[in-house]
């Protein structure tokens, strides 16, 4: 066992690293598009439904044939790692993208109307009332998209993309359950870990609610 | 005394139907500077429409309303907006921020200093009848429907508007309670001259809080009476209106069981 970690350390280390960096700045790109898109959907409603849906319809393409779809494309298929993260974005687009809007949408009426009412303009309605409002919402759609991502992050090695899914396809290929396992246990960590470390920021950023009356 | 509030012939229809439905009907009314005037009539009578209109939550069909003698509909939307308050029954507290900065939101929009904020929130907290001491740094979900409403009020007159727009304010509080900040709301006005548009479903409000009383009946204005005049008058709509009003009291006096 030591034998086999002083022969592949290294690697998974260095693999790890490539897997965080795909998926982080897939993650990036993501909620630089999805949040913007979510709240233009809460002021332009009409569009709620094509757009969400277009991401639904992403968000069911089979990974391995995302993957495959972006390898012919100029540009994109030059590196391996643009394919992977882009295919990544799109998928993370969605949970991000519907969070947000369902967020917004969710605060009460009556804040919104009153902030209005008082003279908010619309930036200051956004920045002050409804993303603090939204946080716990949003940062819940980051969190799904973030560990779906982690795991799907495995496949980009089928385009040679890298990450943690390059010792599976190894470790699958020559039937050797180790390597499976060397790239399979730190992507699950991974995902784990994400997942507590949002799950705690979004806690933190929950609006207490809680009707308890002063006597 | 001048006009703080005036409706031209003020129509306002939904755009559901092609005709639209009504919900104000050529609405002509003026609001003294200082004074307070109270709106009645049944639900959907179009009592929070004409009251919307007045910080263009709503804008009219037809007809104008004039602030303090200039036409709203060209006016800078945000300017209009904080110089006039507004309260509401589910008084729309921003459920992350503490009482202070609730206070002194409108003040932050502004761009004040801090310390000009929590100075003036405290001012106004104490106004309204909450000690700044425990009340500053506590939450809307911390608070009872009576000290929200207070906060509320407190929010609303931060920026010292001379028009204060309320919506059933006190619509879903206690009797005793709701006593309570009629009493202060009346001292308040007394000292704050404030302009008050007051909509409410409570006869009793109105006749205590308000100088003038203004029945909408389908849109249309039915009546604009000071109290007085509006408890001895003979409209068939104001006499069944108040008769509505006092049932339970009559039902239950000896006489009527016999």
């Amino acid at each position: 066992m030591s034998e086999f970690f002083s022969q592949f350390g290294g690697e998974i280390a260095e693999l790890t690293l490539e897997h965080l960096w795909l998926t982080g700045a897939a993650m990036l790109f993501a909620a630089l598009i999805a949040i913007p898109a979510g709240i233009w959907l809460t002021r332009s409603p009409a569009w709620a439904k094509p757009v969400l849906g277009l991401a639904n319809i992403l968000q069911t393409i089979p990974s391995l044939a995302m993957f495959g779809f972006l390898l012919p494309l100029p540009w994109l298929g030059d590196r391996a790692a643009r394919i992977a993260i882009v295919a990544l974005t799109a998928y993370a687009l969605l949970p991000i993208l519907r969070n947000t809007y369902t967020g917004i949408r969710a605060i009460d009426p009556s804040v919104v109307e009153v902030a209005r009412a008082l003279g908010l303009t619309d930036w200051q309605l956004l920045v002050k009332v409804q993303l603090p409002l939204a946080a716990s919402f949003i940062l819940a759609g980051l969190r799904t998209a973030t560990v779906t991502c982690v795991g799907i992050a495995t496949i980009a090695a089928a385009v040679g993309a890298g990450g943690l899914g390059e010792l599976i396809f190894r470790g699958v290929a020559s039937v050797d359950n180790r390597l499976v396992l060397a790239g399979a246990v730190p992507a699950a960590l991974l995902a784990l870990v994400a997942d507590a470390a949002l799950g705690l920021i979004e806690r933190w950023c929950k609006v207490p609610t809680a009707r308890v009356a002063h006597p | 005394m001048s006009q703080a509030v005036e409706f031209r012939n003020v129509s306002f229809a939904t755009s559901v139907t092609p005709q639209g439905r009504l919900l104000l009907d050529g609405i002509s009314l003026t609001l003294e500077e200082g004074t307070t005037t109270a709106i009645l009539g049944r639900s959907g009578s179009g009592k929070t429409t004409l009251l919307r209109t007045v910080n263009r939550m709503l804008e009219p069909t037809n007809g104008d309303v004039l602030v303090r003698g200039e036409n709203i509909r060209g006016a800078n939307l945000i300017q209009l907006r904080r110089g006039i308050g507004y309260v509401i029954q589910e008084t729309g507290l921003f459920p992350h921020f503490n009482v202070e900065r609730n206070v002194g939101l409108v003040l932050e929009a502004q761009g004040q200093p801090r310390a000009d904020r929590i100075r003036r929130s405290h001012e106004l907290l104490a106004t309204v009848g909450l000690d700044p001491a425990p009340f500053a740094q506590r939450f809307p979900h911390q608070l009872s429907g009576g000290q929200r409403q207070r906060v509320g009020l407190a929010r609303a007159l931060a920026a010292e508007p001379k028009i204060l727009l309320m919506d059933e304010p006190f619509g879903a509080l206690d009797p005793l309670t709701r006593a309570e900040m009629q009493d202060m709301l009346r001292d308040l006005m007394a000292r704050l001259k404030k302009t008050v548009l007051l909509v409410t479903h409570d006869l009793d409000e109105a006749l205590f809080l308000a100088h003038r009383i203004v029945l909408l009946d389908q849109g249309k204005l039915i009546a604009n009476l000071a109290p007085r005049e509006f408890v001895a008058s003979r409209q068939p709509e104001i006499v069944s209106y108040i008769q509505a009003f006092h049932r339970g009291e009559r039902s239950a006096t000896p006489e009527a069981t016999k």
